[in-house]
């Protein structure tokens, strides 16, 4: 086989913070890209494959690896890959026709060339008529298609696409996607190789012929699978189901020992947390306990049904796994007997059960409550907990933790907030 | 950062009309009516002993305070406008086809040149007494402020959301209630925002409005301006840099005790679904927050308001009026009432005109006008060109935009008019053309404006956008072309008239100068006016400001507005 079109090697990506240590966005991944396949970078959002996406674009520099593009380093971006998308970032001050030229303008492409390849992009993908219409005209679906037509006008040797569905409707997005699929498989794509983000599956599975699956904090290549059907690919294959389910399970296998080892670590507070409503939670657990799952469910299937996506999914599952309300496995979500209780329970039994688990296993609720126990005026600043917070993660994941707590803190009436004055205090409280 | 905000004078999308001729003929009759009072009355009168203006730097903290004294005095008076003109133009169909076009026209008179009239009507008012020139002073502060103020009330009561509207009819608010508890916080950003740009435009005002020269008498009230003033006669740079020195203290004082905390309150009243980027709260409202005197202290503000908001204070009971309900037979009375004060004005426009001016005046005036317009433009093209590269540069690099924003901002409130002594000193040194080098004092204190929007527009670019146009190699001047100028020009626009109106005002100032006995003018409408009030020719005081207002309408009209309604249709993201 040729030489490879991309190369990653040992790819690091970090950002400084003052006080503590450097946060470490991606590490150590390798990637290489040949012509003739699709690849796609799975993971959960804050995995890096993002950024790992903006870096082979020569947007970002990697703070360590190198990235060769046809053997030559890349610093900046890079003729021969073309972007798409998660929010289309078109213009909107041109026309589909002017957005779609853009890129050969920049290149000093003339004009009567420029406007023959732009409207052959436009047939290609299905928008002939629009032209002349602005991107406020056309429906979400449409617009990415516009985003899709000014990244194959230029002629890229490599198509990367930043989530380029997961702005749209379901139908809408299946119907792009068999489109692309379909333009592939026959060789219209104007491209060689085609690297894609998704955190959806099934999208996965559907179009890729290859899954680098990421881990989060730091990102990291987990695991690599070949995705071995030929297209057109059907859903309801039991083949794609298996590997579908395959893939779910390895994410849930990694996501398990994630708090267990955050506990074991040093410091009670370095624990991340996500920001779950309460509503949610115990929607999920309802559903799992009522027939048809009756307190065990397969995770594709219950994404399915509800309409979730991995992203939505796992944390959630994550957070009733940290209150001991459900256990993860296998790809499968298992309702403990608290969970049960918690279903089984009316509006004041659920808030105390919730306190109960609220303060058994979040260390930083627990200190809250503690500390407002031993205030004279029972009042403290919450600048201090992040503070004290962000000396284990960076301020962002500070911030959603500490919002995280202050959200079911309120719920159990542990303590309350004062959001003016950033200040817990336990007032309204019996 | 400033999205929401736009200058009340742009959103006005509105074709001119006859209630536009109205307007105009109505206001002007009026104050040729005052002036004309006021000119019978022209009689020397002693100077009180209290406004003796001394140049000892120690004397100018009472000075400072005296003069921001009045700009809140003003500032008082101009909130009770908004209330009471801003709601009524919203509320009643039939008194907003008079009330706003009104209020568009008075946006745009130079009220520079009518500082005379006001100075001596007042004076008549109180005879001998300093009250009379204090009133006229804080008169003139009043009608820098208010307009723009009354304008973005209007437009908040007239965009109150439809269902929150619905809610407080269906929960059986009285008018009196629901005014309180639903309009006044959906127009507290707004009204916050200009306020302080009001606040800025005073701040020149005050300065030019406590030393007034009528004819042979002059003026003055003590206070920063008068300082100013009678340094400027007595050629005494040090008092001048004491003088700045006092309003930049002043300034920042205000700046940091009233408005930040002010405009960071006011946040929570956005009417917006997604949560912005918050910045950190000014260290003023955490004190007021954290404190607890403080807090208690605002607390019982806020309580007594509440409570004033909370009554049920309704003059009618049951259903509301629907505005076409009312009778034909008021309806064709209060057209008939307009229509008389408009035959009134008219003949009155008329008869003055015919007495006092040729149609040689009007021929001289509009090509004055036409000089200064001149200038205005060149000033605008060079203005764009100098701070719309630096503008987007800042704004696009975070870190910097934070930094620069406040500074341009407290630029734009520095009154300008401070340094223009040292212009006058620069221009008679190098023997400089006084016709060319007069003309950056007009812009002086407004190109900020331009600065400070662009950086709001660069910072508020979207950064997919940045990605996509640096994924596709685009560079050079087709990224200026087609990236960014696209993107800030909403903002630049908004600046770009805030500036250009602020430049015709200031040309009443800035081409006319004098440092001791020497005087430079340039030629132009401005010079027109100062020369014209000076002389005490009222004539052609009103005329050349009638001129000037036509100018700066048709300017806003036939330019800002087509470009903003382009800019708002074509230009704005999402």
């Amino acid at each position: 086989m040729d030489a490879p079109l991309l190369e990653v090697l040992a790819c690091r990506q970090s950002y400084h913070k003052e006080a503590s240590a450097d946060l470490v966005v991606l590490d150590d991944v390798n990637l290489t890209l040949r012509e003739g396949e699709i690849v796609a970078l799975l993971g959960r959002s804050g995995s890096g494959k993002s950024t790992l996406l903006r870096i082979v674009a020569g947007l970002l520099k990697p703070t360590a690896g190198t990235v060769s593009w046809r053997g030559g380093a890349v610093s900046g971006p890079t003729e021969g890959i073309a972007m798409v998308f998660q929010s289309f970032a078109l213009f909107p001050w041109l026309t589909v026709q002017e957005n779609v030229e853009l890129g050969l303008e920049a290149r000093g492409v003339p004009r009567a060339e420029r406007e023959k390849r732009a409207e052959d992009a436009l047939d290609l993908i299905g928008l002939g008529g629009f032209s002349s219409a602005y991107p406020k005209e056309l429906s979400g679906g449409m617009r990415q298609r516009v985003g899709l037509a000014r990244a194959l006008v230029v002629y890229p040797d490599l198509l990367l696409m930043d989530e380029p569905f997961s702005a749209l409707d379901v139908l809408t997005a299946e119907t792009l996607r068999t489109d692309l699929v379909e333009l592939w498989a026959e060789g219209k794509l104007p491209v060689k190789s085609v690297l894609m983000v998704t955190h959806n599956i099934e999208e996965a599975v559907l179009m890729c012929d290859r899954i680098l699956v990421f881990s989060s904090n730091p990102g990291r290549v987990a695991s690599e699978l070949i995705v071995p059907f030929p297209h057109p690919r059907n859903r309801l294959d039991p083949a794609f189901r298996e590997m579908v389910d395959g893939i779910y399970a390895l994410m849930t296998r990694r996501a398990v020992p994630e708090p267990k080892a955050a506990a074991v670590q040093a410091h009670p507070l370095a624990m991340p947390l996500e920001r779950v409503g309460i509503n949610l939670m115990a929607g999920l657990m309802e559903a799992v306990a009522a027939p048809p799952y009756d307190g065990r469910a397969d995770l594709p299937a219950l994404a399915a049904t509800l309409h979730y996506e991995v992203d939505d999914l796992l944390p959630l599952g994550e957070t009733l796994q940290l209150f001991r309300f459900a256990i993860l496995e296998e790809g499968d979500i298992l309702l403990t007997e608290k969970g049960r209780a918690f279903t089984q329970a009316d509006v004041d039994g659920r808030r105390v059960l919730f306190a109960e688990a609220l303060r058994a296993h979040v260390p930083l609720a627990g200190m809250i409550r503690q500390v407002l126990d031993e205030r004279w005026n029972h009042r403290a600043s919450a600048v201090r907990f992040r503070d004290e917070l962000e000396d284990h993660m960076s301020p962002d994941y500070a911030a959603d933790t500490l919002r995280a707590v202050i959200g079911w803190g309120r719920y159990a009436e542990l303590f309350s907030y004062d959001e003016e004055a950033e200040q817990f205090n336990l007032e309204d409280l019996e | 950062m400033r999205t929401a905000n736009t200058p009340a004078l742009a959103t006005a999308r509105r074709l001119p009309n006859i209630w536009d001729v109205v307007a105009l003929v109505c206001v002007f009759a009026t104050l040729i009516t005052i002036s004309h009072i006021a000119r019978g009355t022209l009689v020397p009168i002693d100077a009180p002993g209290a406004t003796d203006i001394g140049l000892d730097p120690w004397r100018l903290p009472e000075y400072a305070a005296r003069t921001t004294l009045r700009m809140f005095a003003a500032l008082a008076l101009a909130l009770l406008f908004t209330f009471t003109y801003g709601t009524a133009a919203a509320k009643s169909r039939r008194a907003g086809t008079i009330l706003v076009p009104l209020l568009d026209i008075l946006q745009s008179v130079p009220i520079l040149g009518f500082l005379t009239f006001t100075v001596v009507f007042f004076m008549n008012l109180f005879p001998g007494q300093v009250l009379g020139l204090e009133l006229a002073a804080i008169f003139a502060i009043f009608t820098s402020q208010a307009w723009n103020m009354a304008f973005s009330m209007y437009q908040s009561l007239r965009t109150v959301p439809a269902d929150l509207a619905e809610a407080s009819v269906s929960f059986h608010l009285s008018a009196w209630q629901k005014f309180w508890r639903l309009e006044v916080p959906f127009a507290i950003p707004g009204l916050v925002w200009n306020t302080m740009m009001s606040m800025s435009g005073g701040w020149f005002f005050v300065v030019a409005s406590e030393a007034i020269s009528v004819g042979d008498n002059t003026w003055k009230l003590p206070g920063i301006g008068s300082y100013i003033a009678v340094a400027q006669a007595q050629r005494d740079f040090a008092a001048i840099g004491y003088a700045i020195v006092a309003m930049l203290v002043v300034i920042l004082a205000y700046d940091q005790l009233l408005f930040r905390p002010l405009v960071a309150w006011s946040a929570k009243f956005r009417f917006e679904t997604t949560a912005g980027a918050t910045a950190a709260d000014p260290w003023m409202l955490r004190l007021i927050r954290r404190t607890r005197l403080l807090s208690a202290l605002g607390d019982i503000a806020g309580q007594s308001l509440s409570a004033i908001g909370g009554m049920r204070m309704s003059f009618r009971r049951g259903t509301r009026r629907r505005a076409t309900e009312g009778s034909r037979l008021t309806g064709a009375i209060w057209t008939f009432c307009i229509a008389a004060f408009f035959a009134w004005g008219a003949w009155r426009a008329f008869t003055f005109a015919s007495a006092e001016l040729t149609w040689r005046d009007l021929g001289d005036a509009v090509l004055l006008g036409l000089i200064t317009m001149v200038r205005v433009v060149v000033l605008m093209i060079l203005a764009s060109l100098v701070w719309v590269p630096i503008g987007v540069w800042l704004g696009l690099r975070p870190a910097w935009a934070r930094r620069a924003q406040p500074v341009a901002q407290f630029l734009a409130a520095f009154p300008a008019n401070l340094f223009f002594p040292v212009f006058v000193v620069a221009i008679v040194h190098f023997h400089l053309n006084q016709e060319i080098w007069l003309t950056p004092l007009m812009i002086l204190g407004t190109q900020w404006y331009i600065l400070f929007n662009v950086v709001a527009g660069a910072a508020a670019f979207p950064g997919d956008l940045r990605e996509a146009a640096a994924n596709f190699r685009i560079g050079g001047l087709l990224w200026w072309r087609k990236v960014m100028i696209p993107g800030i020009f909403s903002y630049y626009i908004t600046g770009a008239i805030t500036a250009s109106g602020g430049c015709w005002n200031a040309a009443i100032v800035a081409e006319v100068v004098s440092w001791g006995d020497t005087k430079l003018v340039a030629h132009g409408l401005g010079a027109y006016i100062a020369t014209a009030t000076e002389k005490g020719d009222m004539a052609r005081v009103v005329l050349g400001v009638a001129v000037m207002s036509a100018f700066v309408l048709s300017f806003n009209r036939l330019v800002w507005h087509p470009l903003y309604a382009f800019a708002r249709r074509r230009l704005t993201l999402g």
